[in-house]
């Protein structure tokens, strides 16, 4: 269900990690629970956010939901296609859902995130 | 979990995929599919809801049709046997102790369908007010299932299971019958904006029931529906909710719903207050409003207009029919007219908001 590629952080995003960028999303989790998702507030680009930063926020027809980064870096590309099609993030969370893309400016921090088995043994609770 | 209800349909509802959430101290689907799927299933097809959560109170005796007068502000003498009618249980301030639906079965028997968190308070109060009436109130909440079945397919998908003429069922008319070999109470009511029934059948009928309507509108689109679709449809077509767009601080003019008050019919609880606000007009009333963007106006929000908190949403959501983003507010009644503009504080972020005309969606007649 959460694919062994990349790290998991315990507010349920996801980072994909190759070389210095990190593509960042909400995972398969994340978007079930939230259900229906009708708007994204996508970050700037160029912004850098420390560990555990507010980055914007994911609102379902039941709830709002605050984006957080997992790990510290600038914000390089924001997925646009998510201003029209927010409900992309429901159906391909891990995929076409992704929500920015960032320069990590501390990669050690990702020793801190789960891997998917820890994570799915996370919200198995 | 300690004192949450479960409705007869509980199991049937994990089975079918629903997730549950605890509402108003039951334990009720939130969603099958997802709520915007339901929510366009209902508009386009049919959707099957569990509502036996709601309450009911029977109201018997010689005196039911004044006691009722007296405790609600709607006429609840004009309506014919067979008809059932919105009304409200007034406060002294004329504000809403609840509000229900009364089923006029006879002048001298009666049902109240009232709201699952309200049941026990709104018992207590009816029970209060019956001292000085020759009436018996009984809580009939948990002799009762209720489903509902809403949508443009409803009459069709129905029609397979009842011997209920369900055309000649007008709205708001009601007819005692089988369905799927129980007695049952259809009525042509809803809570959707759409075509539909309410149909009130025998609490240890509730699984046969709802087997078979589902059985016979599967080839039509009917799905079950959960609480989420229920209050985007029910926004949709402006009804309000217990809790959120009305209670007990709010009147009932002031909730916009000056057509359930009949001040001419004689005194009733909370009728000074009404008159009284019918003659000089009222401060604040219920408005709707659609936000510029895409997020959502929820519940508590802060109103904006020149800088100042002018009110507080009670409801909002993502439109599905409509794809805006839409929600209610009480605003000072000079700023209700359709185009005032003013704002409404998202956590932070002023999204502008203009005053529109309700209900928000009417389905084609």
């Amino acid at each position: 269900m959460h694919p062994d590629d990349r790290k998991y952080s315990k507010d349920h995003e996801w980072i994909l990690v190759d070389g210095e960028t990190g593509t960042v999303g909400i995972t398969d989790f994340a978007q079930k629970e939230l259900g229906d998702i009708v708007f994204v507030e996508l970050p700037e680009t160029d912004q850098s956010v420390d560990k555990d930063g507010a980055l914007g926020s994911i609102e379902s027809v039941k709830s709002v939901s605050e984006i957080f980064l997992p790990v510290s870096g600038t914000v390089t590309e924001v997925n646009e296609a998510l201003n029209d099609s927010p409900e992309t993030v429901n159906s391909d969370p891990h995929g076409d859902g992704w929500y920015c893309k960032i320069t990590l400016s501390n990669p050690a921090e990702l020793d801190d995130l789960m891997d998917a088995e820890a994570y799915e043994k996370f919200i198995a609770g | 979990m300690d004192g949450v209800k479960r409705t007869p349909l509980h199991d049937v509802h994990e089975s079918a995929g629903g997730r549950m959430v605890d509402f108003a101290g039951w334990r009720m689907p939130i969603q099958y599919r997802g709520t915007l799927e339901e929510h366009r299933a209902v508009r386009q097809a049919a959707g099957l809801f569990d509502v036996s959560h709601m309450g009911e109170a029977r109201v018997r005796g010689p005196q039911a049709i004044d006691y009722l007068q007296w405790i609600t502000c709607n006429d609840i003498s004009k309506p014919k046997p067979g008809r059932a009618q919105y009304n409200a249980l007034t406060t002294p301030e004329g504000g809403f102790v609840d509000d229900l639906l009364i089923y006029k079965i006879a002048a001298d028997d009666l049902l109240l369908v009232i709201n699952a968190g309200n049941t026990p308070k709104d018992l207590a109060w009816l029970q209060e007010q019956a001292g000085r009436f020759d009436v018996e109130v009984t809580d009939e909440s948990a002799d009762w299932c209720q489903l509902a079945l809403q949508g443009p397919k409803a009459v069709s998908i129905l029609e397979r299971c009842t011997d209920v003429e369900l055309a000649k069922l007008r709205y708001y008319s009601f007819r005692r019958g089988d369905v799927a070999g129980a007695s049952c109470i259809v009525s042509r009511t809803g809570y959707t904006g759409e075509d539909g029934f309410e149909v009130y059948g025998p609490a240890d009928a509730a699984v046969g029931l709802w087997n078979a309507v589902m059985e016979a509108g599967a080839a039509d689109g009917l799905q079950p529906v959960g609480l989420g679709a229920r209050d985007t449809l029910r926004l949709e077509a402006k009804m309000a909710l217990y809790g959120n767009d009305i209670d007990e601080s709010t009147t009932v003019l002031e909730a916009d719903l000056g057509w359930i008050v009949k001040l001419a019919k004689g005194d009733f609880i909370g009728r000074d207050v009404l008159a009284r606000q019918a003659e000089e007009g009222v401060q604040k009333r219920l408005a709707g409003f659609e936000l510029g963007g895409r997020r959502i106006a929820r519940h508590d929000y802060p109103a904006v207009h020149d800088g100042k908190v002018v009110g507080r949403v009670t409801s909002g959501t993502f439109a599905p029919t409509l794809e805006k983003s839409i929600g209610l507010c009480y605003l000072p009644v000079e700023l209700t007219e359709p185009g005032t503009r003013f704002e409404v504080d998202c956590r932070g972020r002023a999204e502008p908001a203009t005053v529109v005309p309700t209900p928000f969606y009417k389905r084609d007649a």
